[in-house]
């Protein structure tokens, strides 16, 4: 078989899967996820990943009343994962706790609600985004806002997006493919591209066609993450089932899917399957061939078949911020190589741990202070390199970030998309006209 | 030298002695329990924790599962707080007989102990770590108790009905008075000073070293003290007492008991209850039998590996000490050796522990000429270290920081033990040695084995005990050394791993081995496989 990098790869070997709390034998209490644990340096309602992982789960049993509550504050960054120098996977055992909470209904009701609200962007999407004008007025308004705080403990000063005025998938469909493509290739907007921000979706198809890409946009659910974070499994299991249901096709005839929400492609890649113990040979066969757009965009610049001539320069001076989410794709900074390529472009990474809004964590009334101070280094940051935007990959970070400084965010591929000439809209644009 | 005198005196202080002395004091006798080192010290602090439904003895001993199942459903009502009602299972695996299934469900049928067959899917439906390839299931009210905590438990009754209880005394020799034994010659350990303890009646519940304690007056008692070997799995990997549907043999039994899970154990008979050595072909034989239970059990850390000694007895010899009955053996040396003052109660199994305790009393009271009826049967046992009334469970302890938000206050993070918790067992307890407290509230018994908690505990030891540095210090070391012996057997993968870093903040950071102080104390414990009997001095006094 000959290998290419946009060619999926169906003959993936299965291997035995044993579930997360099986890694706690690893841990040798050494600490070092505690003092990197940004939610436990500024909290004392978080134990610390140590406490809540390995040591707890010693003392949970399934079928007994589980005995947790402080594992709830667990933002599920991953950045305990990502320093653990045996293994241990910290934030899906975390995760999994969360859903026997969940699942023994031990939850108040106001917050199962509330949860159950913002952990659903695809219904909130479809509901809010046909009357986007009203929609945005009210999540505009203190008014608004005050009742979202009354009745669902939402944060009142948690930056939310606002509706878009077209549907990405939409514009899509009206959107000319390019005549001869020689190459095809799966896009997976998830829902922010889809009902808040789809500038990132036209940059991102732009940037593929301009590779020589068609591409395609298969109809597609929410990938079921902030269900996941939220301990609803079940709801999170039917969304992942529909998306394998609505993509495997197109892997089995070879095409791999790509998405710029870095958080819906890890889902597919391994956060959905191993939570829920998912691991059918179609889901594993999804996972193998999920990537991160900037890791494809890399394949196809080690392979030299990314376009890097002609690109315009862009003479401005960024603060990139790499989403905990996104280091857990284990993949190195992608985003970095692919940006580097633009002439006159400095990029000046964050090493700040986390954000803080944690998917859907930042817009609780009870955690949203302590997203603020787990953001505060990254804020700060931010606000030194003083660009007239600042560049993120996951659209929770970039509306928390640009809530919390005032600069806009945008996603690394508008500014490739930009580089290549394309007409970018929103908070980009206004900087380079 | 200091003298006590008393009615009864008792001889050991694990859970037979305990549960004469609470018999004794509730029935309104003075009485005194001795103990050579802690509480539990002996075989009760070493063995996998199993409250028997008597399954295990329906074939084979049919008397002692009576009394098993007898005794279970006693305890159960009477001290709750001790045990863990996880059920347990007989499990028939694919190299035992399924036809063995049949005997052992009549024979449970016989023996009084209740017992269904359920489906395998059933049984992995519960524990899915069990072999998927069992040929059939039992189910039978196995359960798992904290022998630790129920010895302390029931010495709190006998305390609160006038008993007194010393640990750290050593009996020397009986003392003999004619043809009657009229008490005991001890060594307080702790203030390096005889006591002599005279008493109507001795009673001997010295477990394995009952024989040894006779044998200071020359009577011959016949213990045979077998071994049994046991390793503990650093975490629950089943949560069910699963045990081989066959005739008992070696490696045959899983016990969740607290956070660990138990394999046990080899039966091999030893000449010395405290010497003997944990042989490689007992851990090997250990891990390949529990994994035939639990395949996943080779991909697990073990935590730790120690023995214990069977106080076996039988008046003529046999060979293999498995064909011994469990059941328990009360010797009246009156008539069997013409002394009187002096009884003897041996053989039997924790479970049977207060039936023993009824036994002997009652026995007691013959000796002296009075009736008084036993009540431990109906009598709740209080818990000097908290809740009564219901069953232990595993989430207890996360149940109880995580509603008190005691984060910062955790001394031993694997154990979930907080400040107050060893606090309250080195202020109010009888705790002479840190290893002392451990058995009062599990301080330092999780994965890391005290790699964590051991100094913060010393640190709060030394403060409250005002004692001088060094005796603080060798505390700290005994600890470590008693820790170290029960990691040497199983010294591979994580623990190894853990062990090297435990290593490195003892001895690299602390420097804990040129501490000020003595190697090792006198109060150090006292159980020593061979191979570090030369390596410790004080192994040999």
């Amino acid at each position: 078989m000959t290998f290419n990098i946009w060619g999926a790869q169906t003959d993936i070997e299965l291997m035995p899967h044993r579930p997360a709390e099986a890694s706690l034998d690893e841990c040798i209490k050494c600490n070092i996820c505690v003092t990197a644990c940004p939610v436990t340096a500024v909290t004392d309602l978080f134990p610390g990943p140590k406490y809540e992982g390995p040591q707890a789960a010693r003392f949970r049993q399934g079928q007994q009343e589980t005995p947790d509550y402080s594992v709830d504050y667990c933002s599920g960054c991953r950045v305990c994962n990502m320093v653990c120098p045996n293994g241990v996977r910290i934030a899906e055992m975390n995760a999994r706790a969360r859903a026997t909470i969940v699942e023994q209904d031990k939850v108040p009701l106001k917050h199962k609600v509330r949860n159950n609200l913002i952990a659903r962007p695809e219904t909130l999407g479809k509901l809010g985004q046909p009357v986007y004008p009203i929609s945005n007025f009210l999540l505009g308004s203190g008014f608004g806002r005050y009742f979202a705080d009354l009745f669902f403990d939402i944060a009142p000063k948690a930056a939310l997006p606002g509706y878009a005025s077209e549907k990405f998938s939409k514009w899509a469909k009206k959107h000319e493919k390019p005549a001869q493509a020689q190459r095809k290739v799966v896009y997976f907007h998830g829902c922010s591209t889809e009902y808040y921000e789809p500038r990132v979706g036209k940059a991102a198809v732009h940037v593929l066609e301009a590779n020589g890409f068609e591409v395609l946009i298969p109809p597609q659910n929410c990938c079921g993450l902030p269900l996941l974070s939220n301990g609803e499994f079940d709801a999170a299991q039917k969304y992942h089932e529909s998306n394998i249901k609505k993509l495997i096709d197109y892997v089995k005839q070879g095409y791999v899917i790509v998405g710029t929400s870095t958080s819906c492609t890890l889902t597919l890649k391994e956060e959905a399957p191993e939570l829920l113990s998912f691991y059918t040979d179609d889901a594993m066969l999804l996972a193998g061939n999920t990537f991160d757009f900037n890791e494809f965009l890399v394949h196809l610049l080690d392979a030299g078949e990314l376009r890097t001539a002609d690109l315009r320069p862009i003479p401005l001076t960024l603060a990139y911020h790499p989403p905990c989410q996104y280091r857990a794709h284990r993949i190195g900074f992608p985003a970095l190589e692919v940006l580097d390529l633009i002439p006159e472009l400095t990029i000046i990474k964050s090493e700040a741990a986390c954000c803080g809004v944690g998917g859907t964590y930042g817009y609780k009334a009870e955690k949203y202070e302590i997203s603020m101070e787990v953001g505060r280094p990254l804020f700060e940051f931010v606000h030194e390199v003083n660009g007239p935007v600042a560049v993120c990959d996951s659209e929770t970070c970039r509306w928390h970030i640009a809530g919390a400084t005032g600069v806009p965010n945008v996603h690394p591929v508008e500014l490739l998309a930009a580089a290549y000439g394309y007409e970018v809209e929103g908070p980009l644009a206004d900087v380079l006209r | 030298m200091r003298t006590i005198q008393t009615e009864v005196l008792v001889i050991g202080g694990g859970a037979t002695g305990m549960g004469v002395l609470a018999d004794l004091a509730l029935r309104g006798f003075k009485a005194v329990l001795v103990e050579k080192r802690d509480l539990t010290h002996g075989t009760t602090g070493r063995y996998h924790g199993l409250l028997h439904s008597g399954g295990r003895y329906v074939v084979k001993d049919p008397k002692a599962a009576t009394e098993c199942i007898e005794e279970n459903v006693i305890l159960r009502r009477i001290m709750p707080h001790c045990i863990e009602d996880t059920g347990g299972f007989f499990v028939v695996t694919p190299w035992d007989d399924p036809d063995f299934g049949d005997t052992f469900l009549q024979a449970c049928d016989d023996t009084g102990v209740p017992s269904e067959e359920i489906d395998v899917a059933v049984m992995l439906r519960e524990e899915p770590n069990l072999n998927a390839q069992m040929q059939r299931c039992f189910r039978v009210p196995d359960g798992s108790a904290d022998s630790f905590l129920a010895t302390q438990s029931v010495a709190e009754l006998g305390r609160q009905h006038g008993a007194q209880v010393l640990n750290y005394h050593e009996v020397k020799n009986l003392i003999q008075d004619g043809d009657k034994i009229v008490g005991a010659l001890c060594h307080d350990l702790v203030r390096d000073e005889d006591v002599t303890i005279y008493a109507d009646i001795t009673v001997n519940a010295a477990g394995a070293w009952a024989g040894k304690i006779a044998g200071t007056i020359g009577i011959e008692v016949n213990i045979m003290p077998g071994k049994g070997t046991m390793i503990a799995a650093a975490h629950r990997v089943v949560n069910t007492v699963v045990n081989r549907c066959k005739m008992p043999a070696d490696g045959d039994i899983i016990v969740p008991a607290h956070t660990v899970a138990i394999i046990g154990t080899t039966d091999e008979r030893v000449a010395d209850p405290e010497h003997f050595a944990i042989e490689p072909w007992e851990v090997n034989l250990m891990m390949e039998e529990a994994a035939k239970l639990v395949p996943v059990w080779k991909e697990t850390r073990m935590l730790r590996c120690w023995g214990g000694v069977r106080p076996l007895y039988q008046e003529t010899k046999v060979a293999d000490t498995r064909d011994v009955t469990r059941a328990y053996t009360l010797l009246d040396h009156e008539t069997r050796d013409g002394v009187t003052g002096f009884i003897t109660i041996t053989g039997g199994k924790w479970t049977t522990f207060r039936q023993m305790a009824e036994v002997t009393v009652n026995r007691v009271c013959e000796k002296l000429g009075v009736e008084r009826p036993c009540t431990t049967a109906e009598t709740p046992v209080p818990n000097p270290f908290g809740h009564t009334g219901s069953y232990h469970y595993l989430g207890q302890r996360l149940a109880e920081v995580e509603k008190e938000k005691k984060f910062d206050a955790l001394i031993c993070e694997c154990e979930l033990v907080t400040r107050a918790d060893v606090e309250h067992a080195i202020t109010k307890g009888i705790a002479h040695t840190l290893d002392d407290v451990r058995r009062d509230i599990r301080l330092g018994m999780g994965p890391c084995q005290g790699g964590f908690c051991t100094y913060r505990a010393a640190g709060i030891w030394h403060e409250l005990r005002d004692d001088p540095v060094e005796v603080t210090n060798v505390t700290l070391r005994d600890f470590l050394q008693e820790r170290w012996k029960g990691l040497r057997p199983i010294l591979w993968g994580q623990q190894l791993k853990q062990e090297r870093l435990d290593e490195l903040i003892y001895l690299s950071v602390l420097n804990a081995d040129h501490l000020p102080g003595e190697t090792a104390s006198r109060l150090g414990p006292a159980m020593y496989e061979k191979g570090s009997i030369e390596d410790n001095p004080k192994a040999v006094t």
